[in-house]
């Protein structure tokens, strides 16, 4: 009797919600929107809204206008197939998501198993930002496409960059204990080798994810090491406190991250006082935007960015829904397969100005890549970072074709 | 070498001197109350935030007096209106009480703060470096940290054992009822203690909060740590909770510097043998060594190395 | 009670799940349904030990997820291997590595009951989750395990793809398992279980020794536990570290306790409500977890036995036919109190638009189809009017409550026995 007063419950409210699909074409967001991750989800979710609207200002595509739904996956996997599971049952055929490379494996794999199980209810996977190489090797598949240079890659045009500096000496790795960190090592040591056998590499560390609240402990082995260089993959807090324990104690050394410039990340160097000595490999820099870009750089900050006046953190995300208008035109329908096949090898201008192309054998993004640092900004520049005063600068650029890997990926194309 | 072992000595003692302005409350409210309070490290939050908002404003000599006491005052509150109305239920409510604030104080903290980590930092009178050797900075702050510590400890054993209101205290740790029927108010003495208690942990946030990171998340992350301290120093002894700290904050620091693993005694056969587990270092697991500590003590003495009592 | 009258609650039970994917036919419904259809398994086995043993476990996810992650290596091998094992015994594997953790980490963990046991199994948890991250072979680091489920030997002609098969799966597993769970309820050992719970010391009197019988029902609980997931396993495809972490036994925890620990229906309505919330609640409200957690506390405070607890109080009223006078009262506090929840919810999401969505989407919103602005003082008073006039109203409307049971408790003891 209880049970079915539950049930009705239910009923009432799923029934309720199932929404009938109305004619738009819907691009659903499945990141965290509430909890822990939540700050950089809700980011990512504006990003995309924002470019909606432009593109529905301007008239939509093929006839019907962009719809954005956001559905907060709390960065869990499993929960995270429910939410695919919600977007298809709303009609969406784009699926994107970019925080945390669990939950894009999850989805990857979904992807593939819905299409064949349910080949009327096809989707593509748009995956931004998450990193794991995996995803564009072993894992690849027809459905998937990344428009984040995936960390081997990172790696490749950071080390390009780093072969050309001889005060590199001894370099200091350390790295969040997980397939991420542990790829960021793997890569840098075996790239460092080949590119520069003549530097030492002093320390490799792993230590666990986002557990650690003091970091010097870990300082004070750099340290001891006697590293004039540190190369870390840490994001979030793990790299606002590494720089904080090091700025603690002194430590003077140049910093090769990949993830410096995240949310709070600034603020941490700035309070740090450790100005030009930290880099970040980023697929762009605010200050050398082309003049269009700096006009929807500066329109972003003032109408999203808040307190901080936060900017276009994803430019690859400028990227992918351009790429996502330009293939539903071309295909001239939002089918899923359709728009598959206009998206692979396409090339295109990015955000930054590069040109960019969608490689067709493992649909990875490739574009140019910036070595900036942190630090005061020169005379003229418009955009500092979480209003520090300091910004990025661009210190060396890796165009597109020199950040290549070759791929493991043999991809079942459908018929 | 040297100087890794000095610094891990200050870090870890640093370390486990904030574990243990936390654990000095936790123990309190235990031993009087029976009720293991699973939102203490929320108070210890509280008192991070509140300490932030004060020194945004006024300034962290203001903020190093008034946000405890705010924190306190929260908690004495929660007390009031909260726990004493669970009390009759049992100590597990009591405990699913706790459990269910933690969540809620981290809730609003976020509406209120944001999910993001704040900008909370050192007071500028504080921000130099105390001294220098072997070529690495130990800032003044952290010293600060260990003063106000050690500072805390010797207040609260003085008014334990030398005052009059320490001395009704320790009666009721013991012996509740008798105290109540010299007449004196215990529930209002359960108040008091609470918000104490509460007021300590705000404290610690005060002070730990620009040091190590002031976000949401900190309660969560400190949290679990707590309970080990709390159980391996002995359920209800103070002096069990100072030692716990330091023992807990020293190991955890000193395990990261230490980079031998299974493999380096056994040889690179040790993955074969061990899979992951051979290959894995000292350093990686030094966050989960607690864990292994509190199971183990457990195990053999449940009552914890200076306790008397299990529930 | 007539030998129908045992049947008929089970008969309904498996024409419920037989019929419920037809009345909610949406893929959302379904995927929904099966996860409450685990999750009751997986509450159910967390209240062997909670409800009937007393036995506070802050780290049962541990075996939910060990049971998964073995249940889906399995998977992986068989497909490797191409044994003929079929879908449906994948549970039991799971369900096997439940119970030899339970074993294993039972025979320290109930030496004592009480605290020490609870802090065990905090200690335990974490230690489990922590290590997961660092044993990557077996739990698959950040990505976990994937498999896929179709691709086993096919059983009785069904691959298992689509959505509806497995949730036919997993309903036959709910049903055999609250089956077996019940009846271990009426075993002699289920009594003792229920014994020891009350006073371990007169429990040994009778001749039983407490820690056995803790120890029994913790590994039977683990077996449980590890069939929940297994079954999530096979549902999900993919097994995760934070399938086995504090979040997971958080969530199990507050399942089994807001449907009523001390019943044993509790926590399948529980399991159902709270999985409902879950998934449905954060589309509609940023703050879904803090009306968590407050739906947590309000329940600790004002009815531990949870909702199918407050409902079994009525049970004996309802016997003596006394409800008549209990509904009236009920009706009319009802009113104070659902003015007092609006009130409530309108200040929480009023105050989450305004702190935390406000600076960047501006202060238009709209709460319960409403539009209105933060900005305006209008909807912040009608929030504040609204919670403390029901809070003060109900103050009010309260004694009829009280005088209500007062006279149909009365009645009860007129009432010969």
């Amino acid at each position: 009797m209880r049970g079915l007063l539950a049930s009705s419950f239910i009923a009432l409210s799923v029934a309720a919600g199932s929404a009938l699909a109305a004619d738009t074409i819907k691009i659903a967001y499945i990141d965290p929107l509430s909890g822990g991750g939540a700050s950089v989800g809700e980011v990512g979710l504006k990003h995309f809204q924002w470019l909606a609207d432009q593109i529905n200002a301007s008239g939509g595509l093929i006839g019907k206008k962009l719809e954005i739904l956001g559905l907060d996956n709390k960065t869990n996997p499993q929960e995270s197939l429910v939410q695919a599971q919600k977007a298809i049952d709303q009609g969406a055929h784009f699926l994107t998501q970019g925080n945390g490379s669990s939950v894009a494996a999850a989805l990857t794999e979904f992807a593939v198993k819905n299409n064949d199980r349910n080949p009327d209810k096809q989707v593509l996977y748009l995956n931004y930002a998450a990193v794991d190489p995996v995803l564009t090797n072993d894992k690849c598949n027809y459905w998937h496409f990344r428009w984040d240079a995936n960390s081997d890659i990172k790696m490749q045009a950071l080390t390009n960059y780093m072969k050309d500096r001889p005060n590199i000496k001894k370099v200091y790795l350390i790295n969040q204990d997980y397939s991420f960190g542990e790829s960021v090592r793997t890569t840098a040591r075996k790239m460092l080798k080949e590119k520069r056998p003549d530097v030492q590499i002093v320390g490799d560390e792993k230590h666990p994810l986002l557990k650690i609240t003091d970091f010097a402990p870990y300082v004070a082995k750099i340290k001891a090491s006697g590293a004039d260089t540190v190369i870390t993959g840490n994001w979030g807090q793990d790299i606002a406190l590494l720089l904080k324990a090091a700025a603690d104690a002194g430590l003077q050394v140049d910093w090769y991250t990949y993830y410096a410039g995240g949310a709070g990340g600034p603020t941490a160097i700035k309070q740090s006082n450790i100005p030009d000595r930290v880099f970040a490999i980023v697929e762009g820099v605010p200050n050398d935007e082309p003049s269009d870009a700096q006009k929807l750089e500066e329109e972003y900050r003032s109408k999203f960015g808040g307190e901080l006046r936060v900017g276009v953190w994803y430019p690859r995300v400028v990227n992918e829904v351009r790429m996502l208008a330009q293939a539903i035109k071309d295909a001239n329908s939002d089918d899923a397969k359709a728009v598959a096949a206009k998206l692979e090898g396409m090339k295109f201008k990015t955000f930054m100005g590069g040109e960019g192309y969608m490689r067709k054998d493992d649909h990875q993004f490739f574009q140019d890549m910036y070595i900036a640092n942190f630090g005061p900004m020169p005379a003229g520049a418009k955009f500092d970072e979480e209003k520090t005063g300091w910004g990025w600068k661009t210190q060396g650029i890796v165009k597109a074709k020199d950040t290549e890997l070759p791929t493991t990926c043999k991809m079942d194309r459908p018929s | 070498m040297l100087e890794i072992i000095v610094f891990s000595t200050l870090n870890g003692v640093l370390y486990g001197m904030v574990l243990f302005m936390l654990a000095s409350g936790l123990t309190l409210i235990f031993s009087m109350m029976g009720v293991l309070n699973f939102a203490h490290a929320s108070f210890y939050m509280l008192g991070a935030y509140f300490g932030f908002e004060i020194a945004r404003r006024i300034g962290f000599w203001p903020a190093f007096f008034v946000a405890p006491i705010l924190a306190g005052v929260v908690g004495a509150l929660v007390e009031r209106f909260g726990l004493r109305r669970v009390h009759k239920f049992g100590h597990v409510p009591e405990l699913l009480f706790t459990f269910g604030l933690a969540f809620v104080i981290e809730e609003v903290v976020q509406m209120i703060w944001g999910k993001l980590p704040v900008d909370y930092r050192v007071p500028p009178s504080l921000d130099f470096t105390a001294f220098r050797l072997f070529d690495t900075t130990y800032p003044a702050y952290k010293m600060f940290m260990l003063l106000v510590a050690i500072g805390m400890f010797v207040a609260l054993l003085l008014v334990l054992n030398k005052t009059r209101v320490g001395l009704i205290i320790q009666a009721s740790l013991t012996h509740p009822n008798t105290v109540a029927m010299l007449g004196h108010d215990v529930p209002t003495i359960f108040m008091a203690v609470f918000g104490a208690g509460s007021a300590l942990a705000g404290l610690a946030g005060v002070i730990a909060g620009p040091a190590f990171v002031t976000q949401p998340g900190m309660a969560a992350a400190l949290g679990p740590i707590l309970f080990v301290v709390i159980v391996v120093g002995g359920l209800g002894s103070l002096g069990g909770a100072f030692a716990a700290s330091l023992l807990i904050g020293l190991v955890q620091t000193f395990a990261v510097a230490i980079n031998g693993s299974l493999a380096d005694i056994f040889g690179a056969s040790a993955a074969d043998w061990f899979g992951d587990l051979g290959t894995v270092t000292v350093a990686q697991i030094a966050p989960i060594i607690p864990y292994f500590l509190l199971v183990l003590v457990l195990i053999i003495k449940p009552t914890g190395l200076f306790g008397t009592r299990e529930t | 009670m007539s030998a129908l009258g045992k049947i008929a609650p089970w008969i309904i039970l498996a024409i419920l799940l037989a019929v419920a994917p037809f009345l909610f036919t949406s893929g959302t419904s379904r995927t929904m349904l099966s996860i409450m259809a685990l999750s009751i398994i997986f509450a159910l086995s967390y209240n062997m030990l909670l409800g009937q043993t007393g036995l506070l476990s802050f780290g049962h996810a541990v075996y939910y997820g060990l049971g998964g992650f073995v249940a889906i290596h399995a998977m992986n091998t068989i497909i490797r291997n191409k044994y003929a094992i079929p879908l449906p015994v994948i549970p039991l594997i799971g369900g096997a590595a439940g119970l030899f953790f339970g074993i294993v980490f039972g025979s320290v963990s109930t030496r004592r009951a009480g605290t020490v046991f609870s802090m065990i199994s905090l200690g335990l948890g974490e230690l489990v989750a922590s290590s997961a991250l660092i044993l990557r072979t077996f739990f698959g680091g950040e990505e976990g395990i994937t498999t896929n489920r179709s691709r086993l030997a096919p059983f009785l002609g069904y691959k298992f793809g689509p959505q509806i098969e497995v949730y036919y799966l997993i309903a036959c597993w709910c049903f055999i398992c609250i089956l077996l769970m019940y009846a271990i309820t009426r075993t002699p050992f289920g009594r003792m279980c229920n014994a020891v719970r009350e006073n371990p010391e007169r429990a040994e009197f009778v001749g039983y020794s407490a820690r056995m019988v803790r120890f029994i029902a913790f590994s039977l609980s683990g077996l449980f536990a590890g069939i929940a997931g297994g079954l999530a396993a096979l549902n999900f495809e993919i097994m995760n570290t934070q399938s086995i972490g504090a979040a997971q036994s958080g969530l199990v925890l507050l399942m089994t306790f807001v449907g009523g620990a001390a019943t044993f229906i509790g926590p399948i309505i529980g399991a159902i409500l709270i999985t409902f919330l879950q998934i449905t609640l954060s589309d509609i409200t940023g703050a879904w977890l803090l009306y968590f957690g407050l739906l947590f506390i309000i329940v600790v405070m004002y009815s531990p036995g949870g909702i199918v607890g407050w409902l079994a109080l009525h049970e004996p009223i309802y016997r003596v036919g006394q409800l008549g006078r209990l509904v009236p009262a009920y009706a009319i506090n009802a009113i104070p109190l659902i003015v007092m929840i609006i009130g409530g919810i309108l200040l929480i999401e009023l105050a989450e638009w305004a702190l935390v969505k406000a600076e960047s989407d501006g202060p238009e919103t709209s709460i319960f189809r409403i539009p209105m602005s933060t900005n305006s003082v209008l909807p912040w008073i009608a929030g504040v009017v609204l919670f403390f006039g029901g809070a003060l109203a109900l103050r009010r409307t309260w004694p009829l409550v009280q005088d209500a049971w007062g006279a149909a408790l009365a009645r009860l003891r007129e009432q010969p026995a």
